[in-house]
């Protein structure tokens, strides 16, 4: 169990130390959602005048959208590295040591939801300093960070899960415009009993994206929303258990072949 | 004469890599479907804001920005394009090989053009498809279109600035960030009267804004800031030109 947990601890340190190294990994994922929130909350702020809008602050409605968002970059992350470690060998050299394949896989997504953590740090922050106020108090902050820890824990095996089947950091990549589909097709800027097109309300009430983000927003906005947080950590946690089932079963395959 | 033969060439080459890799044909023609899509469908409860008083209805309004967003786009994916050819060494073999090189740029630019337009026309077939109301006259549709022209330009003209300067692929996020950066920082979701604080004074001296009111302005059939909006539009596709050319200059100069 010790040496398990060595093995996890040296690579998900390796993952970190990498993504550190790699100031554009760090940085898109902390700049580009929180432009996207400064841009978003700027021009639809006009939006909080429509009856039925949740509150007075859009910036507070859309400071959800950060965390998701930066758990799509996570995916990108741990996609990209894993990729990489395919095709320079690094994978192929590790299958020729006594390291266990479920270490590889605890690694690099340890190392994946120790900056997911950091970036949902940074996004509170700002909000705080944007004066946000959590309705669910500091335990809903708690809550929070639970949250965006186990959704980064299942973008990041999606990520890895990709990078394990197709071994090219370039079709991890092309996944990046497909999850931008999911973010924006879904409630991300207004609530979905206010979109008037019904079959973009429709499409919004199937996403599962929407039920991440209202998640977060409940705890916002909202206070303890029930309803909001079994479907949003159901849902997360569903993602999470099928993905790293799906990326267990690549790593098997992937480290047969090699 | 010889910098057209030259830019014949340059522009054919260009689009021929263009059609016939769906990988860089594709998202030029799709993202702009999807951002017009998200915008018109999924917030079009934006009409009803109070002061919101565009008379074609919010399809219409978000219609003006995606064409405007896809012509800047056109411009900056054949930027990469012209990175690409460096970083391969195609580029480093048409400087030494064409008599004309500003025809180099020329053809460029209307690669950009012809590639914009295909998706122009998907865009438009689109939105009429989905029932967009066009208030606008020929003229004036003949004037929205010209401003996108002149964008897809402007937008060029700068991309191919930077891919000369800096000849990587890497250099793909400078390319794009700051032309993302002036989109969205115009009135992208709602008039510019209504929006407030940071936003409004950012948006009242972007030069962009003048062009996404005037457009919106053609397509209802009631031109507003015509002459500031071509003004601002020319303005940025002249600046980018000297910066584009002083680019080939440094891009020669390198060898």
């Amino acid at each position: 169990m010790n040496v398990l947990a060595d093995q996890i601890f040296l690579l998900a340190r390796r993952s970190v130390v990498r993504t550190i190294r790699q100031p554009a990994n760090v940085v898109a994922p902390l700049v580009f959602p929180l432009m996207l929130l400064a841009v978003n909350s700027g021009g639809l702020k006009a939006e909080t005048h429509l009856p039925g809008f949740p509150t007075s602050s859009f910036f507070a409605f859309a400071l959800a959208v950060p965390f998701i968002q930066g758990a799509l970059f996570a995916t990108m992350n741990a996609g990209t590295d894993l990729a990489r470690d395919i095709q320079t060998g690094f994978l192929s050299r590790l299958s020729l040591t006594p390291m266990r394949g479920i270490a590889l896989l605890g690694g690099q997504l340890g190392g994946v939801v120790t900056l997911g953590v950091v970036q949902a740090a940074v996004y509170l922050i700002v909000g705080f300093a944007v004066g946000v106020r959590f309705a669910s108090g500091p335990l809903g902050v708690l809550v929070l960070f639970a949250f965006a820890l186990l959704v980064t824990l299942g973008f990041g095996a999606l990520g890895a899960f990709a990078a394990l089947r197709t071994g090219s950091g370039e079709a991890v990549q092309s996944l990046f415009p497909a999850f931008f589909v999911f973010l924006f097709l879904s409630s991300m800027n207004i609530p979905r009993n206010l979109i008037e097109t019904t079959w973009f309300r429709d499409v919004a009430t199937l996403n599962p994206v929407s039920y991440l983000i209202e998640c977060v927003r409940s705890l916002i906005i909202t206070g303890w929303d029930t309803e909001a947080l079994v479907l949003g950590f159901g849902i997360a946690a569903a993602i999470a258990v099928i993905a790293l089932a799906l990326s267990s079963w690549a790593l098997r395959v992937r480290m047969a072949r090699t | 004469m010889r910098t057209l033969a030259v830019a014949r060439a340059v522009a054919w080459r260009t689009l021929h890599n263009v059609f016939t890799n769906p990988s860089l044909l594709v998202p030029s023609i799709v993202f702009p479907l999807f951002f017009f899509t998200a915008f018109a469908g999924g917030l079009s409860r934006v009409q009803d804001v109070p002061g919101f008083n565009y008379a074609e209805g919010y399809t219409a309004f978000q219609f003006v920005f995606v064409l405007l967003q896809s012509a800047a786009f056109g411009g900056v994916f054949t930027g990469f394009g012209i990175a690409r050819d460096f970083e391969s060494g195609f580029a480093r073999r048409l400087l030494l090989a064409a008599p004309s090189r500003t025809g180099i740029l020329l053809g460029y630019a209307i690669a950009a053009l012809a590639r914009w337009l295909v998706t122009a026309v998907v865009l438009t077939t689109v939105a009429l498809v989905v029932g967009m109301n066009v208030g606008g006259s020929g003229v004036d549709l003949f004037g929205l279109y010209t401003l996108a022209v002149i964008v897809n330009a402007a937008a060029l003209l700068w991309a191919a600035g930077v891919a000369m300067r800096l000849r990587t692929m890497q250099a793909g996020p400078i390319m794009q960030m700051p032309v993302f950066l002036v989109l969205f920082f115009a009135p992208v979701y709602v008039p510019l009267a209504l929006l407030t604080g940071w936003i409004h004074a950012i948006a009242t001296v972007n030069p962009l804004t003048r062009v996404l009111e005037a457009g919106r302005g053609f397509l209802a059939g009631s031109p507003t800031e015509v002459g500031a909006a071509f003004g601002a539009a020319l303005a940025l596709a002249a600046a980018f030109s000297f910066w584009a050319v002083r680019g080939l200059r440094k891009a020669e100069a390198a060898g």
